[in-house]
C-alpha cells in the first residue's frame, strides 16, 4: 500500500495511512476531463491551477482523500473536486463569499508547510524556489487545516501551483493587491432588491465618522465634553480619529501632535467618564512634555469632581508581543492534522492550555476592565487609561468596560457601534496587527482584536441573557477579519483609510469608492443565516408591559440599593469633603494600580466589588461583571473546536439547546403576534423584530446536527462514535494504590 | 423571586430577638451556602414548622443539643459567630452577627470525620474540624463549657454523625414522611425485562437465585440463555468471583445484541477452565444471530487483570473462549479513584489557585478517569449498536467498574434510561439490585473514615452522566439538580434507597418496609427535576465525545460551596421563564379566541381567518 506522503515530521504515524491504492488512483484519474472552474466573485481572477491534486479529507475517520483541481486566485485558494458534486445539502449557514470546505481566502492563510521526504518544513520565501513538496499543509487563521498531495499532477503544474500559492499567501505585498480593491471596483450584482432593507439595518450601526455621531453619543451618555473637529483633515495628528471628544478643560490642542490628548470614551450616569490617551514613555529631561501630560490629566480631573485615576496599561498588562506569542502557542493545540495527534495532545490538554498563558491574558484584561468599572461605578472617579500608542490595550479595556457598564453595547447594533467607535474610528492598527500584508516585521503583529472578542465571549458565556448577539456572531466576526473584502479591518487609522480610499476613487466612475463594511452582513450571509447571530436567550428590555410590571428603576437608585456594608470603606460623598479631597488628588494624581495597591491588592478589592455585585438581584440591563476564578475562564469551544472531527458531538452540543430555544421563542412570538392581531385597537402595529421567525423551525431536526453546527460541513458519514485510538496513553499511576486489590477487607461491616 | 424572598424573610427575622426555648434556640435558617439546593428540600422541611420562629424539623427529628457562641471559620467570608444546633439528623448553624444572614444546614450523614484540632487554648477555645463527603470541610471554634461534666455539642455531634459505629440506627429508619407515591415500587425486574422485549426463545428468567443462594450480592431475578440449566449456573458460580455469573443486563430491541455483566473468572495461575462458563458465553453469542463474535470487556488495566491471577482471579483466555475477543479498558481501581477525589478536593476547596488552576486540575487525574470510563462505555455501546455484537463486561468483582460501564452504555443505547423514571430504574437495577456496595463505598454512619473500602465510584458515574447531559442538553428528561439531589441524598441517610450493600441485605434489614425511598420524594415533585429543553427521541443513540477538551469539571457540584462560583441566576431559570411566558400567552390567546368565538356567534360578523394555525404546534411540547 502506498503511503501518501505520510504526514509530517514524525514519519511513522499509524493512523496516517491512505486507503487509496495506486490502482484506485489510476482509475480515478482517468474519467473524462471536464474543465471545472470555480465560480468567481466579481473582480476575482484565476492565477493558476493544477490537476489532479489529492485533498485529504480530515473529517472522515479513515484518512483518505478526494481528487480534484486546485486553483489559486487573487482572492482565495480553492479546490474543486473531480467527483460530481453530491446533491447540495441545503445549508442553513452558508457564507456567500467562500465555502468552509474548499476555499481559503488568501488573507486567511496562516502558515504553509511542505512535506519533503517525510519531513515537514515550514515554507518561507526561500524554500519556494527550489523544489515543490510532495504534500502541502495549509494552516488557516480561522483554524482550519488543509492537506493537499501534489505528487499525482504533472511536475510543472505542481511546481506552479505550489509557488503560486506560496507567493500569494506568504510574500509581502502592497495594500493595493488586497482583493478588496479589485472586488469593490465591480458593481455588486443583485443586491439592489434587498438594498433598502439592508441599508436600514446597516444604518443602525453608528459609524462614528461624522460629528453628528459623536454628538449623538455624547447626548446619549449625557457627557459634558467637547467635540473636536479640528482634525477633520488630519492636521492635528494622523494617529487620531477624524472626529473625537475631549474634556472641556483642554484649551490647547495643537501641541505635541495630539500626544497625551485624553480621548473621551464613555460617560457614566454620575458624570464621571472614561478617557484613553497615548502617553509615550517620558524621559527625565523632557520636563515640558511631562508638564503637558500633567495638564492633560488635570483636564480629565476637571470633568467631574476633580478626581482622576490613571492607569498605564503597558505597565500592568502584557504587551502586544506577549499576546502574540501566547496566542501562537495556544492556537497550535487546535491545528490538528490527524487523529493520533489529537489523542496524544488530549492527555496533556489542561497543562498545555495553561502553559500557553492565553486564558491568563484574557483573565488579566477582564480583571483590568473590572478595576476600571469599579472606579467609575463605585468611586465615581474619572479614569484615564494610557499606553504608548493608545490604540491597542486601551481599546480592549475601554470597550470591555463599556460593555460591562452599558447594556446598549450588549445589543448587536450597539456592539457594532462600539467596535466602530473604539476600534475602527479609534484608529486601531488593524492592517499591521492582523498582518494582512505578510510583513516581515514581526514586532507589530498581534491578535489584539481577537483578544477583545475572546474577552467578550467570556462575558457572553457567563451572562448569556444579557447579550443580544450569540457566540456564533462573535465567531463569524473573528473570521471576517481575514476576509479581504471589508474596509473595516484593512487600515491602520482613519487617516490611512481616507488616504487610500481617496487615492483609489478615480478608478471607479461613480463617485467615491465604498468597500462594504463588515457590518453589512448580507455580503456574507443571507438573512436566514443571520438569524444565528441573535441569542435566543436574550432578555429584552421590557417596554410594553410597563403598566403591568413596576416601572424601571431610575439608574441612580440602583446605586443606592447596594448593601452599604458591602464595601469596607464606604465613600461618604460630602460635597466639601470631596472638594478638598479631590484638590489634593489634583496635586498628586494617583495611579490606578498604585491606588488600588495600597490597602489591599487590586485582586482583593475587585473581588469584593464582584461579590457585592453578585449579591444584588439579577439585572441584565444593568452592570455586568465577569467571574474571573480559574474554572470560570474557559476556552471558546465553538471557535476553536469547530473543525476538529474528533470532538464533534453528533446530535448534541449547544446547537441542540439553541435550536430548541429558538423554537420556543418563535412560538412565543407567534403567540404574541396572534395577540396583537386580536387586539382590535392596534390594527397596524409593526413587529420591529425581523429575526427569529417561523422558518427557523426548518432546521428543527436537531437530532442529527453536530456540535460544530453551523460551521463545519454536515457530512453524510455514518453515525459512528469517535473512539480514542489505542495510542491513548495509559494513565500513569505510580503509587502502590494501583496494584492494590479492590477489596481491602472482604468482610462486610454492615450492622 | 424565591431566592431573594427567602433571604428577606430571614433578615426580617434576625432583627427580631430570638425567642428562647430549650428545644430550639434558632430561627429558621435560610442556608445561604446551600442556596443552590433550591426549593425542593425546603418543601420537605416546611412540613413540620408552623411558625417561622422554629427550626424546620423533619418528622421524628429531635434536637439533641445546641450551643451559642460558636464560631464558624468560613473560608470565604472569615469567622462567623452564631449558634449551633445538632439534631438526630442534621447540623444547623446560624450566625447572629452578620449581614446578610448566613447559615449552614447539613445532614449529619454527609460528615466523614469530626475531630478536635489542636489542644484547647488558654482562652478555653476548642476547635473542631468536620470533613464532609461532599467536597467541603467545616471548622468550628467554641468555648469549652465551664461545667466539665457537660458534654460539648461536638461530642453529641460525633455520636449522631456516626450512628452505625455507636450501635444506633440511621435516621432513615426513623424518618416517617409520607409521600403520594411509593418509590420502592419504581423498579420491577420482570416489568423491566418485558419492556426490553426479552425474546423468550433465547433468554429466560431464572429463579435459581431466588433465595440468594447462588450469589448473595446478585438480585433474585437473573436472565440467562435458555440453553443453560440452573445446575450449570451453579457450577459457573464457583468459577466466577463471588459467584457473580454472567447474566443479561440489556438486550438490543432490533439486533438482539446483549449487554451481559459478570465478575472475573477464577482462572488463577494454572489457567483453570470451566466448560459450563465457556458454554454460557457461547450461548450468549448464539442468542444473537447477527454476529459470530462476542466481545469481553475487562474494565481493568491489563497489568492489574494479570496480577489478579496470583490471587486466583484473572481473565478469559482466548483459547478457552472461542470467538471471543478480550478488550481491556484501563480503568483503575477504587483506591486510585479515592486518591484522585482527595486531590480534587484539595484543588477546589476552599480556594482555587487561579493561575495554576488547569495544571492543578490535571494533576488530580479526575477528568482523565472520567474520560476512561466514558470511553469504555462508548466502546461497549458502539460494539452493541454499530457492531450488533453481544458483549460481556466485568472487572474484578463486577460491582464497581462494571455497573459504571454497563449503566453508562445503557444510557447511550436506550433513551428510556434518560427519562427521570427510567434513570431511577437504571440505578435500581444496575447499581442497587446488582449489589454495588453502597454501604462500604460511602460508609454510611461509620466513623472509620480511613476505611480503604470507601471510594467515589457512584459519584464518578453521576459525573459521567452529567458530562453527557452537557453534551446532549436536550436528550435527558432530568436536569442537573436531579443529579445533585441524588448525590446529596446518597450521603444524607434520609432515605433508604442507598443503604446496605445488596438486595439481600436490604431485604434482611427490611429497608423498604422501614424507610422511605428517595424516589418517593423525587416523584412527588417531578417538576423540580425536569429539564425544560427535553425532547424525546425514541430510538436515538447517544455517542458522547470523550476527548478531554469536551469534558468539564462539574463546577456546580464540586465547587458549589464557593460563593464566587455561583451564577447570579442559573440559566435554566430563563428557560423556565420562557416556558411560563409561552404558557401564559397561550392561555391569553385561548381566552381571546373563546371570546371572539362567542362574539362571532352572537354578532355573526367580521373577523374571519382566526389564527389557530400557530397554536397547534405549540401544544406538542411542554
Amino acid at each position: 500500500m502506498l503511503s501518501l506522503g505520510s504526514g509530517g515530521a514524525k514519519s511513522t504515524k499509524p493512523s496516517f495511512v491512505s486507503y487509496v491504492t495506486p490502482e484506485e488512483i489510476k482509475a480515478e484519474k482517468d474519467p473524462p476531463k471536464k474543465e471545472k472552474h470555480p465560480d468567481l466573485l466579481p473582480g476575482e481572477v484565476e492565477f493558476c491551477s493544477a490537476n489532479p491534486i489529492l485533498k485529504y479529507s480530515q473529517d472522515d475517520l479513515s484518512q483518505h482523500g478526494v481528487f480534484g483541481t486546485l486553483f489559486c486566485t487573487n482572492f482565495r485558494v480553492t479546490f474543486i473536486s473531480d467527483e460530481t458534486p453530491q446533491e447540495k445539502t441545503a445549508k442553513t449557514f452558508k457564507n456567500k463569499l467562500y465555502g468552509e470546505k474548499n476555499d481559503i481566502p488568501l488573507m486567511c492563510v496562516d502558515h504553509i508547510y511542505g512535506v519533503y521526504d517525510e519531513k515537514r518544513k515550514l515554507i518561507t520565501g526561500g524554500l519556494v524556489k527550489n523544489k515543490y513538496p510532495s504534500k502541502m499543509i495549509i494552516h488557516c487563521k480561522d483554524l482550519r487545516v488543509f492537506q493537499f498531495c501534489l505528487t499525482f499532477t504533472k511536475e510543472e503544474d505542481a511546481k506552479k501551483i505550489f509557488q503560486g500559492i506560496a507567493h500569494h499567501c506568504l510574500e509581502e505585498k502592497s495594500l493595493k493587491c488586497v482583493f478588496a480593491f479589485s472586488y469593490m471596483g465591480t458593481p455588486s450584482p443583485g443586491t439592489d432588491l434587498s438594498f433598502c432593507r439592508e441599508m436600514l439595518r446597516k444604518q443602525e450601526t453608528i459609524m462614528f465618522d461624522s460629528p453628528e455621531d459623536w454628538t449623538q453619543e455624547m447626548k446619549r451618555t449625557k457627557a459634558n465634553c467637547r467635540l473636536v473637529i479640528e482634525n477633520k483633515n488630519f492636521e492635528l495628528s494622523q494617529r487620531l480619529p477624524k472626529y473625537f471628544v475631549i474634556p472641556l478643560a483642554i484649551g490647547d490642542l495643537f501641541s505635541y501632535q495630539g500626544k497625551g490628548l485624553p480621548i473621551w470614551c464613555w460617560s457614566h450616569y454620575s458624570g464621571c467618564a472614561l478617557f484613553k490617551a497615548s502617553f509615550p514613555p517620558v524621559t527625565q529631561e523632557d520636563g515640558d512634555f511631562q508638564k503637558h501630560l500633567e495638564t492633560m490629566i488635570n483636564a480629565v480631573a476637571h470633568n467631574y469632581l476633580y478626581s482622576v485615576k490613571t492607569e498605564d496599561l503597558s505597565e500592568s498588562l502584557p504587551n502586544i508581543q506577549d499576546i502574540q506569542q501566547s496566542y501562537n502557542k495556544f492556537k497550535q493545540f487546535f491545528l490538528i492534522e490527524n487523529s493520533t495527534d489529537f489523542w496524544l495532545s488530549d492527555v496533556k490538554w489542561f497543562s498545555s492550555l495553561e502553559s500557553s498563558g492565553w486564558l491568563d491574558i484574557i483573565r488579566q484584561c477582564l480583571q483590568k476592565a473590572v478595576e476600571v468599572v469599579e472606579c467609575l461605578e463605585k468611586d465615581n472617579t474619572n479614569v484615564l487609561i494610557t499606553e504608548e500608542e493608545g490604540t491597542d490595550l486601551c481599546c480592549v479595556i475601554s470597550s470591555l468596560a463599556q460593555i460591562m457598564l452599558d447594556p446598549y453595547y450588549r445589543t448587536l447594533m450597539g456592539f457594532q457601534s462600539l467596535v466602530q467607535k473604539e476600534w475602527v474610528a479609534g484608529c486601531h492598527a488593524f492592517l499591521d496587527r492582523c498582518n494582512h500584508l505578510h510583513q516581515k516585521d514581526k514586532e507589530c503583529h498581534s491578535p489584539v482584536f481577537l483578544l477583545f472578542l475572546e474577552c467578550v465571549w467570556q462575558l457572553v458565556q457567563q451572562h448569556s441573557p444579557a447579550f443580544q448577539f450569540s457566540e456564533t456572531y462573535l465567531t463569524v466576526l473573528s473570521d471576517s477579519v481575514h476576509v479581504p473584502i471589508f474596509s473595516t479591518f484593512l487600515f491602520n487609522s482613519a487617516h490611512h483609510r481616507e488616504g487610500v480610499m481617496k487615492a483609489e476613487s478615480p478608478l471607479a466612475q461613480s463617485g467615491p469608492l465604498s468597500c462594504p463594511t463588515v457590518w453589512d452582513w448580507s455580503v456574507q450571509f443571507d438573512s436566514k443565516a443571520q438569524n444565528f447571530f441573535y441569542n435566543p436567550l436574550y432578555s429584552e428590555k421590557v417596554k410594553h408591559e410597563k403598566a403591568v410590571r413596576k416601572p424601571h428603576k431610575p439608574k441612580h437608585q440602583r446605586q443606592l440599593s447596594l448593601p452599604s456594608t458591602a464595601f469596607k470603606t464606604p465613600l461618604k460623598k460630602g460635597f466639601f469633603k470631596d472638594e478638598t479631597d479631590s484638590l489634593k488628588k489634583m496635586l498628586q494624581v494617583k495611579r490606578l494600580s498604585r491606588w488600588m495597591g495600597s490597602p489591599d491588592s487590586p485582586a482583593a478589592t475587585t473581588r469584593e466589588f464582584y461579590e457585592s455585585w453578585q449579591h444584588r438581584p439579577v439585572d441584565y440591563h444593568g452592570l455586568l461583571l465577569p467571574c474571573l476564578d480559574g474554572p470560570a475562564v474557559r476556552v471558546w469551544m465553538q471557535r476553536y473546536l469547530r473543525w476538529i472531527p474528533e470532538v464533534y458531538i453528533l446530535g448534541g452540543g449547544s446547537v441542540a439547546m439553541t435550536t430548541k430555544l429558538m423554537e420556543l421563542l418563535s412560538q412565543v412570538q407567534d403567540l404574541k403576534r396572534v395577540l396583537e392581531q386580536r387586539d382590535t385597537s392596534q390594527a397596524a402595529k409593526i413587529d420591529h423584530r425581523p429575526y427569529i421567525q417561523h422558518r427557523l423551525l426548518s432546521f428543527g431536526s436537531s437530532g442529527r446536527l453536530s456540535s460544530s453546527f453551523p460551521f463545519a460541513y454536515t457530512r453524510n458519514r455514518s453515525f459512528k462514535p469517535i473512539i480514542p485510538t489505542g495510542l491513548m496513553q495509559r494513565l500513569m499511576v505510580t503509587d502502590s494504590l494501583a496494584s492494590q486489590e479492590d477489596e481491602a477487607s472482604s468482610v462486610a461491616s454492615f450492622v | 423571586m424565591e431566592k431573594s424572598g427567602s433571604v428577606d424573610s430571614v433578615e426580617s427575622l434576625c432583627s427580631s430577638t430570638t425567642t428562647r426555648s430549650d428545644r430550639s434556640s434558632g430561627t429558621r435558617v435560610s442556608d445561604t451556602e446551600l442556596r443552590s439546593k433550591g426549593r425542593a428540600i425546603e418543601k420537605v422541611l416546611q412540613c413540620k414548622y408552623t411558625s417561622k420562629g422554629e427550626l424546620p424539623l423533619l418528622p421524628e427529628e429531635l434536637v439533641q443539643d445546641s450551643a451559642k457562641d460558636v464560631t464558624y471559620i468560613c473560608p470565604f467570608v472569615g469567622p462567623v459567630r452564631g449558634s449551633l444546633t445538632v439534631t438526630n439528623y442534621r447540623l444547623f448553624f446560624r450566625c447572629t452577627d452578620r449581614e446578610p444572614v448566613f447559615g449552614l444546614d447539613l445532614p449529619l450523614g454527609v460528615l466523614s470525620r469530626v475531630e478536635k484540632i489542636g489542644a484547647a487554648t488558654s482562652r478555653g477555645d476548642v476547635s473542631y474540624g468536620l470533613a464532609c463527603k461532599d467536597m467541603r470541610n467545616l471548622r468550628f471554634v467554641h468555648k469549652e463549657p465551664e461545667d466539665s461534666l457537660k458534654k460539648s455539642v461536638f461530642e453529641v455531634l460525633m455520636k449522631f454523625a456516626f450512628p452505625v459505629s455507636n450501635n444506633m440506627s440511621l435516621f432513615a429508619f426513623e424518618y416517617k414522611q409520607v409521600f403520594p407515591e411509593n418509590g420502592w415500587r419504581v423498579y420491577d425486574p420482570l416489568a423491566e425485562y418485558k419492556r426490553q422485549g426479552l425474546p423468550k426463545e433465547s433468554w429466560r428468567i431464572s429463579k435459581v437465585n431466588d433465595h440468594y443462594e447462588l450469589c448473595d450480592s446478585y438480585p433474585a431475578a437473573l436472565v440467562v440463555p435458555v440453553t443453560i440449566t440452573d445446575e450449570e449456573l451453579r457450577r459457573i458460580s464457583s468459577f466466577r468471583a463471588k459467584g457473580r455469573i454472567p447474566v443479561l443486563s440489556w438486550i438490543h430491541p432490533e439486533s438482539q445484541a446483549a449487554v451481559v455483566r459478570a465478575s472475573q473468572p477464577m482462572v488463577g495461575q494454572n489457567g483453570r477452565r470451566c466448560k459450563e462458563d465457556e458454554k454460557l458465553l457461547q450461548a450468549i453469542m448464539d442468542a444473537n444471530a447477527q454476529s459470530h463474535k462476542i466481545f469481553i470487556f475487562d474494565a481493568r488495566p491489563s497489568v492489574n487483570a494479570a496480577a489478579n491471577k496470583m490471587k486466583g482471579g484473572g481473565y478469559e483466555s482466548e483459547d478457552a473462549y472461542q470467538n471471543a475477543e478480550l478488550v481491556f479498558l484501563d480503568i483503575h481501581n477504587i483506591h486510585v479513584m479515592r486518591e484522585s477525589q482527595r486531590k480534587l478536593k484539595e484543588v477546589v476547596y476552599p480556594n482555587i489557585e487561579d493561575s495554576h488552576w488547569l495544571s492543578n486540575l490535571e494533576s488530580t487525574h479526575w477528568l482523565e478517569h472520567i474520560k476512561l470510563i466514558l470511553a469504555g462505555a462508548l466502546r461497549i455501546a458502539d460494539k452493541v449498536e454499530s457492531g450488533k455484537t453481544s458483549v460481556v463486561v466485568h472487572c474484578s468483582d463486577g460491582w464497581d467498574r462494571t455497573p459504571q460501564l454497563t449503566s453508562l452504555a445503557l444510557i447511550m443505547l436506550d433513551s428510556h434510561y434518560r427519562t427521570i423514571r427510567g434513570f431511577q430504574i437504571l440505578l435500581e437495577k444496575e447499581w442497587l439490585s446488582f449489589g454495588h456496595r453502597f454501604q462500604q463505598r460511602v460508609g454510611h454512619g461509620d466513623k472509620n473514615h480511613t476505611d480503604a473500602d470507601r471510594s467515589p465510584i457512584f459519584l464518578q458515574f453521576i459525573d459521567c452522566v452529567w458530562q453527557m447531559t452537557r453534551q446532549f442538553p436536550a436528550a435527558f428528561e432530568f436536569n442537573e439538580y436531579f443529579l445533585i439531589t441524588i448525590l446529596d441524598q446518597l450521603y444524607s441517610c434520609l432515605f433508604g434507597t442507598f443503604l446496605c450493600n445488596s438486595e439481600q441485605q436490604r431485604l434482611k434489614e427490611e429497608v423498604p418496609k422501614h424507610t422511605v425511598s428517595l424516589w418517593s420524594f423525587v416523584n412527588s415533585q417531578l417538576e423540580e427535576f425536569v429539564n425544560p429543553l427535553y425532547v424525546h427521541y425514541p430510538s436515538h443513540v447517544l455517542f458522547p465525545t470523550v476527548g478531554i477538551r469536551h469534558l468539564q469539571l462539574w463546577v456546580t457540584y464540586y465547587i458549589r460551596w464557593n460563593p464566587r462560583m455561583r451564577p447570579q441566576e442559573p440559566v435554566h431559570q430563563r428557560y423556565k421563564e420562557l416556558l411560563a411566558k409561552r404558557a401564559e400567552l397561550q392561555k391569553r390567546v385561548e381566552e381571546l379566541q373563546r371570546e371572539a368565538a362567542n362574539r362571532t356567534a352572537s354578532s355573526s360578523s367580521e373577523r374571519a381567518g382566526s389564527p389557530t394555525r400557530s397554536i397547534t404546534p405549540v401544544q406538542t411540547f411542554v
